[in-house]
């Protein structure tokens, strides 16, 4: 469906467009940004000036972003989505080449006004680029060889620059949310089966890979795996963060201990807290009522996400929603799971919630282009 | 064609929908696996968790007690705490170290040794860890770092409590010395006090110190602290005060002991004294001593090797440790035995020609010449050798060491002190057990006259003499109080021995030193009121050999100092009252009655008047000779060291 075959009376126009924002995403949105603001202000040690108050200003610009992006029709994103895409590819090649050395990885370009994370941009734009090319291609066509080829490609290649950095979780995240955009788009199953027993087979290849002379990974890669294998192996060492972590999240309890009284993390024993390691901060202050209630509000965030997209004829609308909901929850999800000592821990923040102005921005454009598919679906 | 498109539009809407869904329902289920897991974690294994947080958070810290204070009879500080300054400076507060320590060299004495030492040691430790700069400063420069204080961040003086001994070597031995715990301490107890792993915790390393650590130390308290991830203390969640050591109060006069160590000077030799009454030691001094806060402190290698290389042995507690021949003054024992045994009594007479012979072998006597006929009081009086071989032969060595245990030789005498010695009262049985060998009628001969096999300490010697001086079998006794409160004594009972025989040989020792011509006469008590009676002994450390003899054997003072005879004396006073015993041993001093005889009566006289032995108590020919001897006595100012430290109760 091209723009043309919009039928303008039934879509809102002008001003008259904030009424028909998805409001009740908006509200998910900033309650999930206000755990944050709340948490942050604890982990300072009740300041709300170390982190709470930038948090909440880059939020005040996020939210304006994603309502002015919003706004505008979801078919110039669409048209945008190739633009994106170079840009950010673009800028992971500049970070590869010349980005700031930050936590021992080349992530981070320094724009001047603003540090960058490229690779976040590159989950947007990846999801608009698949969504773009599936609008375009012929829907029969979507599970011949050729055509499955090229988007693995698009998906692949900021996956490689991602890789370089290094930056694993980013690279998962990413392919991660390409492999939804391409699973919603109706590519067939069997290309999924054979990519998930490839990857099977790659992971004991890189595992048996270790200590041998073409070892894929790097050692502390390897170690992470370790950690996470067995975290009390070494309780000083690398295991250190996922001990510590586990240990603030089960002294929370059914309530936890009460805002600000939580001792692993007012004490230092928990590392990053106000990154990565956020939510052990909210589980141990408040508790499992606190952390399932976060929960909660990220998984209706997605559903939100999900059923807008289902209301949707336009197909670039509803792929690039999915994509970006899908996105969002491996956010979370492996965030929590990290942090829960289900997965290895790899550097995946919690979004909305950790501290990090470009990885919000970032996000509340996201759903701004969600807002705008929303807004401007046909009725 | 558009229809058709709409169509397919159709279709592929479904599928997204569907596919969505599916999407949506795999997403459920994570999100369920990650609520389950929650609950699992917070809800099922909370408990767990908690206590790991606690353990993580909480960290006990033990508060040291206040040793036990030390004072003697009347109440004067032996072992005391001082406050110890000292200089710590912290990293993180200090910033730039090197420039702050380099300000503080401006005002205190640092050496750039020094410095160098705390910056390397502020490079290891974590930026917070307090670091000792100065130990054992004076107060003055405590004083100056504190005005100084503006400029000089991260500088803090501060006050920990030390052992002092102000009355440095005279209880060395006595009450030993205090030292940090070592790791053979540690090894020493089966399950070791936690106070014992505080650094530089102090715990009694000799005597008293040691023996009564028990009552010493005290109790630690305990301050639970909150720390943080690096270990730094932030706030104090509770605090329980421990309980501080008792004071014990010894049965030691400061005073007399000072007087006696005086009196010793530069000899090797012990001195104990002995109240005849209750058993209570008035002075048990061995000398040469050492100075016990040297080893507070840590003590150095060359004052160390200065006193294991002194042949005088400071180290060692001679009043207790040193098991000596006792000599002639062995000759109480004998002769007790020997009226025990009804063999004499203090009529009956033998003739000394100056040597005994039997089987076929002499035994000398000490006068060559001969002491011709002798009765108990002549034997004692002139210490007549032969007089005691010829008893000895008809009482037989086993009842003369049972007499001899009954008056505290032979045994082991329990006292809170280090290295006390049993001695040898050999009979049958003790050299079948020792040796595999039979006794022989030589070894009695020995024995009478306190020879070969018998040994006893200075302390044994003392107890002998109080127990014939009062008759009863009293114990020594060092402690006289623990916290105020008087340690129970029983009265002591009476000895097993007849007191018409005890008497009849005080009446020999009253001979031997009142009596013109008797061996202990020159060193007598002139004042009625204070008389003494006593035994001299000089015991033989060298064998004479047949060649010596034949060449003539040489006096005393032409021999090497170790290979002098000790010298012995024990006497009690007054003599018709008795009060106080003595007994004193002087290393290679030569004889008896003209070496340890005088310290004897000093001491006794310096007990019984209260003050400075008084003139008048001296044979009149001496006077002059002796005031100038005591006018010259390096005593303590202890009028001066009152004002300091001498008040009783804690600081």
């Amino acid at each position: 469906m091209s723009f043309l075959e919009y039928r303008i009376q039934t879509v809102p126009s002008g001003p008259r467009k904030l009424l028909y924002l998805n409001w009740a995403l908006i509200l998910l949105l900033t309650s999930v940004c206000a755990v944050g603001w709340l948490m942050l202000y604890s982990v300072a040690g009740g300041d709300i000036g170390t982190w709470a108050e930038p948090q909440m200003k880059r939020f005040a610009v996020g939210l304006s972003i994603m309502i002015i992006v919003g706004m505008v029709p979801i078919w110039f994103w669409r048209n945008m989505s190739g633009v994106a895409y170079l840009i950010a590819v673009g800028l992971l090649v500049a970070v590869d080449v010349m980005g700031h050395i930050g936590m021992g990885a080349q992530r981070w370009l320094n724009l001047g006004f603003i540090m960058l994370q490229p690779s976040e941009l590159m989950k947007i734009a990846l999801v608009m680029m698949l969504a773009a090319y599936y609008d375009w291609l012929d829907p029969k066509k979507v599970s011949r060889p050729l055509w499955v080829l090229l988007p693995v490609g698009l998906i692949l290649l900021p996956v490689a620059l991602v890789m370089v950095q290094p930056d694993l979780g980013t690279a998962i995240l990413l392919m991660g949310g390409g492999a939804v955009v391409m699973f919603c788009a109706g590519v067939s199953w069997i290309y999924f089966a054979v990519v998930i027993g490839a990857g099977a087979g790659l992971v004991t290849v890189v595992l048996m890979s270790r200590g041998t002379p073409w070892q894929l990974l790097h050692d502390y890669q390897y170690k992470r795996i370790d950690t996470f294998l067995d975290p009390s192996s070494d309780p000083l060492g690398a295991g250190y963060h996922i001990t510590q972590a586990k240990i603030a999240l089960g002294s929370g309890g059914w309530t936890g201990r009460g805002f600000m009284q939580g001792t692993q993390s007012r004490l230092n024993f928990l590392p990053e807290k106000h990154t990565d390691f956020i939510f052990t901060v909210v589980a141990e202050e408040f508790g499992f009522i606190g952390a399932c209630s976060l929960l909660i509000l990220y998984a209706l965030i997605i559903a939100f996400c999900i059923s807008s997209a289902v209301r949707m004829k336009d197909r670039f609308a509803s792929l690039v929603t999915l994509g970006i909901a899908a996105s969002f929850f491996f956010l979370f999800g492996v965030n929590m799971l990290m942090v829960m000592g289900l997965a290895p821990v790899v550097g995946v923040p919690l979004p909305l919630v950790s501290y990090g102005g470009s990885a919000m921005m970032v996000l509340l454009t996201a759903f701004g282009i969600v807002q705008s598919a929303h807004v401007h679906r046909a009725r | 064609m558009k229809r058709i498109a709409h169509r397919d539009s159709d279709e592929t809407t479904r599928r997204t929908t569907r596919r969505a869904l599916i999407m949506g329902g795999a997403m459920s289920a994570v999100v369920a696996v990650l609520g389950a897991r929650l609950r699992y974690m917070q809800v099922d294994q909370a408990d767990q968790y908690r206590l790991l947080a606690e353990e993580n958070r909480v960290s006990i810290r033990l508060i040291p007690p206040n040793r036990g204070q030390i004072f003697d009879r009347n109440g004067r500080l032996i072992a005391g705490n001082e406050q110890n300054y000292r200089i710590i400076i912290t990293r993180e507060d200090a910033g730039d170290v090197n420039d702050v320590l380099h300000r503080l060299q401006r005002v205190i004495p640092l050496s750039d040794e020094d410095i160098a030492r705390v910056e390397d040691e502020a490079k290891k430790r974590s930026a917070f860890v307090p670091i000792i700069v100065a130990d054992r400063i004076s107060w003055d420069d405590m004083a100056r770092v504190a005005t100084n204080a503006p400029s000089l961040p991260g500088v803090t003086p501060e006050v920990g409590q030390s052992r002092i001994y102000p009355l440095d070597t005279d209880f060395a031995h006595v009450v030993g010395y205090v030292g940090p715990v070592s790791e053979r301490d540690l090894k020493a107890q089966e399950n070791p006090d936690p106070l014992l792993q505080i650094p530089q915790f102090q715990i009694g390393k000799a005597g008293v110190e040691t023996w009564r650590e028990d009552v010493l130390r005290g109790e630690a308290g305990t301050r639970r602290i909150e720390v943080n991830a690096v270990g730094r203390i932030m706030r104090e969640l509770d605090r329980v005060e421990g309980q501080a050591g008792a004071d014990l109060t010894l049965t030691i006069d400061a005073e007399v002991q000072n007087f006696v160590n005086a009196r010793l000077g530069g000899e090797s030799a012990a001195v104990v004294a002995i109240d005849v009454t209750n058993g209570d030691l008035l002075a048990i001094s061995s000398a040469p001593s050492f100075n016990p806060n040297l080893f507070v402190r840590g003590i150095s290698y060359k004052d160390y090797s200065a006193l294991t290389g002194n042949d005088h042995r400071p180290l060692a507690n001679k009043a207790v440790s040193g098991a000596y021949p006792p000599g002639s003054t062995f000759k109480i024992v004998t002769a007790l035995a020997a009226l025990e045994a009804g063999v004499i009594d203090a009529d009956s007479t033998v003739y000394c020609p100056g040597y005994y012979e039997y089987g076929g072998r002499r035994f000398h006597c000490w006068s060559r010449g001969g002491h011709g006929h002798l009765n108990l009081d002549g034997a004692l009086g002139r210490s007549c050798d032969v007089y005691f071989y010829d008893v000895s032969q008809r009482v037989g060595i086993d009842k003369i060491a049972e007499t001899g245990r009954k008056m505290g030789l032979g045994q082991r005498h329990d006292l809170p002190m280090s290295a006390i010695v049993e001695g040898v009262m050999p009979d049958k049985a003790w050299k079948m057990a020792s040796y595999s060998q039979e006794w022989r009628i030589g070894d009695t001969i020995n024995a009478s006259i306190g020879q070969g096999y018998v040994l006893a300490s200075p302390l044994q010697l003392a107890l002998m003499t109080g127990r014939l001086a009062s008759g009863r079998a009293i114990v020594p006794r060092l402690v006289r109080a623990i916290d105020g409160q008087e340690v129970a004594t029983e009265e002591a009972p009476a000895l097993d021995i007849p007191p018409s025989f005890l008497r009849m040989v005080r009446h020999g020792m009253f001979t031997v030193s009142n009596k013109l011509g008797m061996t202990g006469y020159s060193s007598r008590i002139v004042d009625s009121a204070m008389t003494m009676a006593g035994k001299s002994g000089t015991a033989q450390v060298r064998n004479i050999t047949a060649a010596e003899r034949a060449r003539g054997v040489i006096s005393n003072d032409q021999l090497p100092w170790a290979r002098r005879d000790h010298a012995l004396f024990v006497g009690f006073a007054p003599y018709d009252n008795p009060k106080v015993a003595v007994a004193c041993v002087v290393e290679h001093g030569g004889g008896g009655s003209t070496v340890a005889a005088p310290i004897v009566r000093d001491v006794l006289l310096r007990i019984l008047s209260g003050g400075m032995p008084p003139l008048a108590a001296y044979p009149e020919s001496q006077r002059s000779r002796i005031e100038t001897a005591l006018s010259e006595l390096p005593l303590r100012d202890f009028a001066a060291l009152a004002g300091a430290t001498g008040v009783r109760g804690r600081a």
